[in-house]
């Protein structure tokens, strides 16, 4: 244990250490980042450390969480709902009783060339009939003024109540995808979900509709109780209390902001830390260690090895979800094209695999470290690279290196992940 | 009414655009499929073995061009191809001995593999961009057309053209040879065998003497030449990108799935299930419809299934339909 606290202990060092020699106001900005991944790499957790599951698609859940926000917190655009708004809906909800329909018919119809025909038949004629729905109502939303609003909008709502909307969002989308590629072999689900995140970032690019796409969908309200800095910065008690602290009002109110997100994001991360201990301890946990050491045995005694894959699958990815809602409120904007895998799906898998899959205090602390690694090297990097060229005349050569300096760090998280693999593939807290 | 012109429509945005599309696909699943038949995981750094590939080869041929060598009509990079490969296998071979050699003789599960893999393509990727870096490259040169579609325009009278880049028809025979060659190599070389035995029944293969050190060195050095060859190929016809390399990892592996994992056939019908669907349905048919139809039918929209953004999407749902319908794949691959 108490190792566990020294190397707690160490990754707090960094982040003051951070403050100290650069700012307070990055140091806070990474550990937000950090605590945000580490509330993904719980969700993944889960379903790796579980329950042996390769997700390949955390930035599509992230994305989820996302547009969640935007629907539910994002002003309403009432011009843009009257114009399509329930043309969109009738669209989407006859795309989805198509692929009911389908799904039944290919489960309730006897085998055979009948039954491929028919389930055809309803895919082609739905699909039909969804885009002549969906689209005139489309092109009617985008009509209205499309430098500003151009979509339907959201529902004005306050900002914390997308967060678990966020997670129901991204659990939909699990169920989708493990209803198909679980139970198939273990590679299959990590290439649908590589595919399935990227057909959603895909959708949020170009759903102008939805997401404003490319143009994105800026000033998200702010969760309770985070203020705006321009408030903070006008109003006489604070400015009195800057005063009274010697502080320059401008840095101590971001200071501010980010130390509420980061006491509101330690609060969620803990809940969630809580919950999955007890779940990880309890009757359902172990049984979910029994099926990933030995489906075999498991389904033996009786255990739906699917189904309870399907069931750890939805959770981990709500939380993801809800991770992606917190990350987008917190951004106060949606920018569908910021989604990149390297960054939204394998750096959680590095930071999970380092810290030591199957804990989930290992996972907190991979997060913690892996990201302030991952953001400090975006600072440092190009000051490490300098002085590491310095004695190089100056050329193309060295201008190459300098702006190179950004890519060292998926070398070098290749390189960690590597290692850790390979000598270490417990992790830096092992599973008990 | 006007067949002909729907015709050349249909062969010169369709047709060809396919079938060029779908051999750099099938030779990127090829290396896919027998990776996974051979050493029996799912290689998530191919799409980056591609680009890495590919960046050798571009800068072996800048090195070429600068030395004021070319290839007359063809492009100077089917030149440098040799030593793309050269390097690309150095390389792979060498991630082999450092990463992938501990865990094959551990016998590690699949999944652990394909994490190994991410790793790999995590250090490919940084590689690569700190080399040449994330903007486009473009380094075709030689002849630009086959046939260019004012030339045939001009030579048929018909109102539409259709042009071929010789990008495409490069594409087209470079793909027929390798796939012949690779063909040749599995069915009557005494290594191709070995492998194949390797690929159905470790354990019989082992027991019959077969060396496995040299089976694996041999599928590592043929999935490098036929990744570099393929990445070098998109390159050639579209343009070289760090990232679209690596999304290009999704097509691959539906083409892989789709044919059946481990079957050669099968990744190269794949190849071409996924190129032909992404290319029809993200294809606007509007001109085509317009030549057939009579004219009071023709149609005001672009008679679009889906947008071009949208490519990935078809190659998924084609994966989720074989999925479903046939795990194993349109030729039987490994399930399981």
């Amino acid at each position: 244990m108490s190792r566990n606290l020294l190397l707690f202990a160490g990754v707090a060092l960094l982040f003051v250490l951070t403050g100290v020699f650069q700012s307070w106001n990055l140091s806070l900005s990474i550990l937000n980042m950090a605590l945000l991944s580490a509330i993904m790499a719980m969700g993944v957790n889960m379903q790796w450390g579980y329950a042996g599951l390769f997700n390949t698609g955390i930035m599509g859940f992230t994305a989820l969480g996302g547009l969640a926000v935007v629907l539910v917190s994002s002003r309403p655009v009432p011009e843009g709902w009257q114009a399509g708004g329930t043309g969109i809906l009738a669209g989407l909800a006859l795309g989805v009783v198509t692929i009911a329909a389908a799904v039944w018919a290919s489960k309730r119809l006897p085998k055979g060339r009948k039954r491929n025909l028919i389930v055809a038949l309803i895919l082609v004629g739905g699909f039909v009939l969804y885009r002549a729905v969906l689209d005139p109502a489309v092109t009617a939303v985008e009509a209205f003024d499309p430098a500003t609003f151009g979509n339907i909008g959201g529902m004005g709502l306050p900002s914390l109540i997308a967060w678990p909307v966020g997670g129901v969002l991204a659990g939909i989308a699990a169920w989708a995808i493990g209803k198909t590629a679980l139970g198939l072999r273990s590679d299959y689900l990590a290439i649908a979900t590589l595919g399935i995140a990227e057909i959603i970032v895909a959708v949020l690019k170009n759903e102008d509709w939805l997401t404003r796409g490319v143009k994105n969908i800026t000033q998200l309200p702010r969760p309770w109780p985070v203020p705006l800095e321009v408030d903070l910065q006008q109003s006489d008690a604070f400015l009195g209390w800057a005063t009274s602290l010697g502080a320059d009002p401008v840095t101590l109110s971001t200071i501010l902001v980010k130390l509420l997100y980061a006491c509101l994001f330690g609060v969620v991360l803990v809940l969630i830390v809580w919950a999955s201990e007890r779940m990880l301890n309890s009757p359902w946990g172990r049984m979910m260690r029994a099926i990933r050491d030995n489906e075999v045995s498991a389904a033996a005694m009786g255990k739906d090895v699917t189904k309870r894959h399907l069931q750890v699958f939805i959770i981990g990815s709500a939380i993801v979800g809800l991770a992606g809602a917190m990350m987008t409120s917190m951004d106060g904007q949606l920018i569908p094209s910021s989604y990149n895998p390297l960054r939204f799906t394998f750096l959680i898998w590095v930071m999970v695999v380092v810290g030591g899959s199957g804990n989930n205090w290992g996972s907190v602390l991979g997060a913690l470290l892996i990201g302030w690694l991952w953001l400090i090297v975006e600072s440092l990097g190009p000051a490490v690279m300098g002085g590491i060229t310095a004695g190089m005349s100056d050329g193309p050569i060295k201008a190459h290196l300098i702006d190179s300096a950004q890519h060292m760090r998926l070398l070098t998280l290749g390189v960690i992940l590597l290692l850790v693999l390979r000598f270490s593939p417990r992790g830096l807290i092992p599973e008990k | 009414m006007d067949i002909l012109n729907a015709l050349v429509a249909f062969l010169n945005f369709v047709v060809v655009p396919g079938l060029a599309y779908g051999a750099q696909l099938a030779l990127g699943a090829l290396g896919v499929t027998l990776i996974y038949g051979i050493l029996r995981f799912s290689n998530f750094a191919h799409g980056d073995t591609m680009a890495f590939g590919t960046m050798v080869t571009i800068l072996v041929t800048w090195w070429f061009q600068s030395m004021g060598l070319s290839f007359g009509v063809l492009p100077t990079a089917l030149l440098a191809l040799p030593l793309g490969i050269l390097g690309t296998a150095l390389f792979v071979l060498g991630t082999d001995r450092v990463v992938y050699r501990f865990y094959r003789q551990k016998k590690a599960a699949p999944v652990v593999l394909v994490m190994v893999s991410m790793g790999v393509m995590f250090v490919m990727n940084g590689v690569v961009r700190l080399i040449i870096g994330v903007e486009d490259q473009q380094f075709a040169d030689g002849g630009r057309f086959v046939i260019s579609a004012g030339d045939f325009k001009t030579a048929t009278g018909l109102a539409e053209g259709l042009a071929i880049k010789s990008s495409q028809a490069i594409t087209v025979i470079a793909a027929v040879i390798v796939v012949a060659w690779l063909f040749w190599f599995l069915q009557k070389t005494r290594t191709g065998k070995s492998m194949r035995a390797f690929s159905d029944n470790e354990d019989l293969a082992l027991l019959s003497g077969i060396n496995p050190d040299r089976v694996v060195a041999v599928t590592w050095i043929i999935a490098a030449a036929l990744a570099t060859i393929a990445g070098t190929l998109y390159g050639l016809d579209k343009s070289f990108k760090p990232f679209t390399y690596f999304q290009l990892l999704l097509p691959i592996f539906a083409a892989a799935i789709v044919g059946g994992l481990g079957s050669p056939l099968g990744a190269i019908a794949g190849g071409f299930v996924i190129a032909f669907s992404e290319v029809v349905v993200t294809y606007a048919w509007k001109k085509v419809v317009t030549y057939v139809v009579p004219e009071s039918l023709a149609p005001d929209g672009l008679v679009q299934l889906l947008t071009t953004d949208y490519k990935f999407a078809v190659s998924f749902v084609i994966l989720i339909i074989v999925l479903l319908v046939m795990p194993t794949g349109l030729f039987k691959g490994k399930s399981v």
